[in-house]
């Protein structure tokens, strides 16, 4: 694989896996009949994962002259882990990389939302709400699309009272709110994370408040105050063991005959404009343990598993002052499970050159991540690309479902 | 001092109030000052209420009600370890199917938008042994006092602060709590009382005459309790014919350091001897030796001391209760206790080094009307010094406290409240003195107070109903407190909590 051709611009295999999986658009009566009983996991990833890191494109030319301290490399002292010669995956993803090698993970390159601001939570209202603009922020979009949902199949067995949805954490993401009955479940040790706070406040009071800065200068300096730089284990959805808390939790949930089938899960902390590398080694190996967990824990439903890892937007291609980066564009998204067809990174590579960059800035986004959850929940769960398209993602009739995701 | 408009409104509301609620600066901001005037015209103290909120002589007389049963329990102990196992039992069976799991082991959350179903997955079973089971034994009940308490920190925290426009009536309730403590430490007859003392010694004169809080005050069990005057006996009384008791000087003494004339109020060794004396015999029916309504005040001949007596250089006849109705009535006239309220009053409002000018004012409005209340209020709100839009003071806790809860309208749970305020520092009605909490800055400035109000402000912006946005949220309720570099710090939050946490530990809403 490393020694495969590469190309500036790689066309990723849309175009030749519609034949191959022509079976998966047949009524979902065929899922139930060939015995599929389908789990389907998100991943929210509050803050704008820099894919540019996770997902470095090692290949490209402009990539370490962009990424200069943080760009990782193949060789030195945190090789990357290689995917498939172009792109790299992060050093502290060795169970994706394995499911990659499987086939049974991929990665979606410089994708994203329809949202192309900059504010987290908008950002994370259109990733979560399905809406192509912000401001709706009453139901989710895995919420709608399991009201809309065939009955009388193996996701519903017809039993009204069936809960079909989990929603991990101590609030419910936006992305599972809704009308339809949602499980909540939350590790008992479960506290808010902190994510960053520290050093936002200390941002804040150095410009506003001589004595709250003096303060807490004094309590992170004697360990009273944890910055989330040295992120001390506080268990929560921006601490990576409670990353892998929750996803065996859930994983156990989902695993049971009668449990729910389709799950919501938000991790935090990925706001990454400082301490970039050390940061994301941390949260990267959280999520990489969560995704082994969900496998471990799912056992023969693994098979029939897909989960998907998004983010609201991606980050600066270029470094910034402070050793990371800022609010961007295009991000990776990963796709894992057994259900999932791997082994590739799905890209339109737009490339890094600075007239090849949105805005100037950031990674062009040539991906909408709604084409890729939209294949999914076709392949996978049976839901309907009218209903889709009009209710789960409004307005978003031009996006066209990727085929060819679900094995 | 002329402020624009939403300035004076965002000042009633932060520095005279609880904090705004949801479009409570657009509410007022047409004539902010009369409004708060408005409140004191209207007397607008809420009242706690609460199925549990019975009157101080009936907490009381269910206390000991309470004490008997669980003396006579503990009597007839030895036998009885038959229940645990039994209730273990039925756990079990409840728990069986939970995904026996991670080190802690989940638990299903309820009470979640959306989630329900709380039969799909079997709950957890820490929890059911936690619950409260009717037919326990008393003694193996949550403590008693402790439930009374959690029932009246519910009323006011979840229930009072919420309610008038501005709030400025709940805050003298905490002010005035705070000047006359008691502390719940003492035994379970302050721990079960102190919030009908508040209920029923201070809310009611809030906006009335000082002198009459002062008398509500030192003849309420609580206080009596407290300051151990139920001990004190006249040395010549009557209940002292054996010689073998005395007098407690500890209520007198503080009536006059910290509830009258001030540690500097010009008092001597012999006038504070003198008003125990004259206050010996101020107790209530706390057994049934005495018969008589059990937890009512009563003024007890027998153990006052009988004769006149002097204090401050006015000399009391003999004349039981009335001795010492007229000597807390001129204690409260007092000059120096009109400058003790003034300086406490406009520390507590304005700044911890108040303008001299304004203190005068106050006092001046006290000594006018004979310690009105409502008079000195007014002229505080006259002042343009109290209307100076720099915020200097730190909230102290338990208005910190209520500020997220009245601005966020979230319920937490008592006993999270509770335990957060004793976290940061001022649990309720339970101070290390009967000098209450500090009302000034530096006391509430270290790095461990801050270090808990961070866990705080997270905690409680991740019960904030998930649709509020950070940004929206900060820009109504501080409209015009809000800096520009705060907004930026909002609006650049990795979640909308985080976002709200960075609200709640701003520097404007941790001060005022």
């Amino acid at each position: 694989m490393l020694c495969e051709n590469l190309t500036p611009t790689r066309r990723a295999v849309l175009g030749t896996s519609g034949a191959l999986f022509a079976w998966a658009f047949m009524p979902r009566f065929a899922h139930a009949a060939g015995g599929r009983d389908p789990r389907f996991v998100t991943i929210i990833l509050r803050g704008a994962l820099d894919g540019l890191t996770a997902v470095p494109p090692i290949g490209d030319p402009d990539y370490e002259g962009l990424r200069q301290s943080i760009a990782l490399r193949l060789d030195g002292d945190r090789p990357v882990l290689p995917l498939d010669g172009f792109f790299g995956l992060h050093p502290s993803m060795p169970n994706f990389q394995r499911l990659f090698r499987a086939n049974q993970a991929a990665v979606v390159h410089a994708s994203a939302t329809a949202y192309r601001e900059r504010s987290h939570f908008d950002g994370q209202d259109v990733l979560e709400s399905g809406f192509p603009t912000p401001g709706h922020v009453e139901t989710g979009w895995m919420n709608r699309m399991l009201e809309g949902l065939p009955a009388g199949d193996k996701i519903d067995p017809g039993a009204a009272e069936r809960v079909r949805g989990l929603s991990v954490g101590a609030t419910a993401p936006l992305v599972i709110r809704g009308k339809a009955p949602v499980l909540g479940w939350a590790p008992s040790v479960l506290r808010p994370a902190d994510g960053d706070l520290a050093p936002r406040l200390m941002d804040l009071y150095g410009r506003t408040d001589p004595m709250l800065s003096k303060l807490l200068i004094e309590g992170i300096q004697t360990g009273k105050i944890a910055s989330s730089l040295d992120m001390k284990s506080k268990g929560g959805p921006g601490d990576p063991n409670g990353m892998e808390q929750m996803a065996r939790g859930a994983a156990r949930l989902l695993a049971q005959p009668d449990g729910p089938r389709v799950a919501a899960l938000a991790f935090e902390g990925w706001d990454t404009h400082a301490q970039e590398i050390d940061r994301l080694a941390k949260l990267l190996a959280g999520l990489d343990n969560s995704l082994a967990a969900f496998e471990q824990e799912l056992g023969p439903a693994w098979k029939d598993t897909a989960i998907i890892v998004a983010t609201e937007f991606g980050r600066t291609a270029r470094i910034n002052g402070t050793d990371g980066t800022d609010h961007g564009t295009g991000t990776t998204a990963f796709l894992a499970g057994g259900a999932v067809r791997g082994g590739r990174v799905i890209t339109d590579w737009p490339g890094l050159r600075q007239n090849q960059l949105f805005e100037g800035r950031d990674l062009a986004a040539t991906t909408d991540i709604r084409s890729v959850i939209k294949g999914m929940a076709i392949d996978l769960l049976g839901a309907s690309a009218g209903h889709l398209a009009s209710v789960v993602f409004p307005g978003s009739e031009s996006v066209q479902p990727m085929k060819g995701l679900i094995v | 001092m002329s402020n624009p408009n939403d300035v004076d409104a965002a000042l009633a509301l932060w520095r005279f109030g609880l904090g705004a609620a949801d479009g409570g600066i657009t509410a007022i901001k047409d004539a902010p000052r009369d409004l708060l005037k408005e409140e004191i015209a209207e007397r607008a103290v809420p009242t706690p209420v609460g199925a549990q909120l019975r009157s101080g002589s009936d907490l009381l007389v269910a206390l000991y009600e309470y004490q008997k049963q669980v003396k006579a329990e503990r009597e007839k102990q030895p036998a009885t370890p038959a229940a645990a196992p039994a209730m273990a039992g039925a756990n079990a069976m409840q728990s069986g199917a939970a995904p026996a799991d991670s080190p802690q082991g989940p638990g299903i959350k309820g009470g979640q938008p959306g989630a329900m179903q709380a039969g799909q997955m079997p709950p957890q079973s820490q929890s059911m042994s936690m619950d409260k089971k009717p037919d326990a034994p008393v003694s193996k009940r949550p403590y008693f006092p402790q439930q009374i308490l959690l029932a009246e920190a519910d009323a006011r925290f979840n229930g009072t602060i919420h309610q008038p426009l501005i709030g400025f009536g709940e805050r003298l309730a905490m002010f005035w709590a705070n000047h006359f403590s008691v502390a719940t430490g003492k035994n379970g007859e302050v721990h079960i009382l102190a919030g009908a003392f508040e209920r029923e010694a201070i809310r009611p004169h809030i906006f009335g005459r000082f002198e009459d809080m002062l008398l509500a005050v030192e003849t309420h069990p609580a206080m009596l309790i407290f300051l151990d005057n139920q001990q004190s006996i006249g040395p010549t009384s009557p209940a002292n014919k054996n010689g073998k008791r005395g007098l407690n000087e500890n209520l007198a003494r503080e009536i006059m350091e910290l509830h009258t004339l001030g540690v500097d109020g010009g008092y001597a060794q012999d006038d504070v001897t003198s008003l125990a004396r004259i206050i010996t015999g101020w107790t209530f029916y706390r057994d049934e030796k005495r018969p008589g309504p059990l937890g009512k005040f009563i003024f007890n001949a027998d153990a006052h001391e009988p004769g006149d007596h002097t204090v401050m250089g006015m000399t009391y006849a003999e004349g039981s209760m009335e001795q010492g109705r007229t000597a807390l009535r001129d204690l409260a006239r007092h000059p120096a206790t009109a400058r003790h309220m003034a300086m406490k009053l406009a520390r507590h409002f304005v700044a911890d080094q108040p303008p001299p000018a304004l203190v005068k004012k106050l006092a001046a409005a006290y000594t006018k009307t004979q310690g009105d209340l409502s008079a000195v209020y007014t002229a505080l709100v006259d002042a343009d010094e109290a209307w100076n839009p720099m915020l200097t003071k730190m909230r102290m806790p338990q208005e910190y406290v209520a500020a997220m809860l009245r601005t966020s309208g979230i319920k937490p749970k008592p006993e999270q409240i509770l335990s957060m305020l004793t976290a940061l520092g001022q649990p309720l009605w339970n101070p290390a003195g009967p000098n209450g909490f500090s009302d000034v800055t530096d006391a509430w400035a270290s790095s461990e107070s801050l270090a808990t109000r961070i866990d705080a402000a997270n905690l409680f912006a991740h019960q904030i109903q998930a649709q509020v946005d950070p940004r929206a949220f900060a820009g109504d309720r501080l409209g015009p407190l809000l800096t520009a570099d705060t907004m930026q710090a909002i609006s650049r939050a990795e979640t909308r909590p985080q976002g709200l946490s960075l609200a709640f530990l701003s520097p404007e809403f941790q001060r005022r």
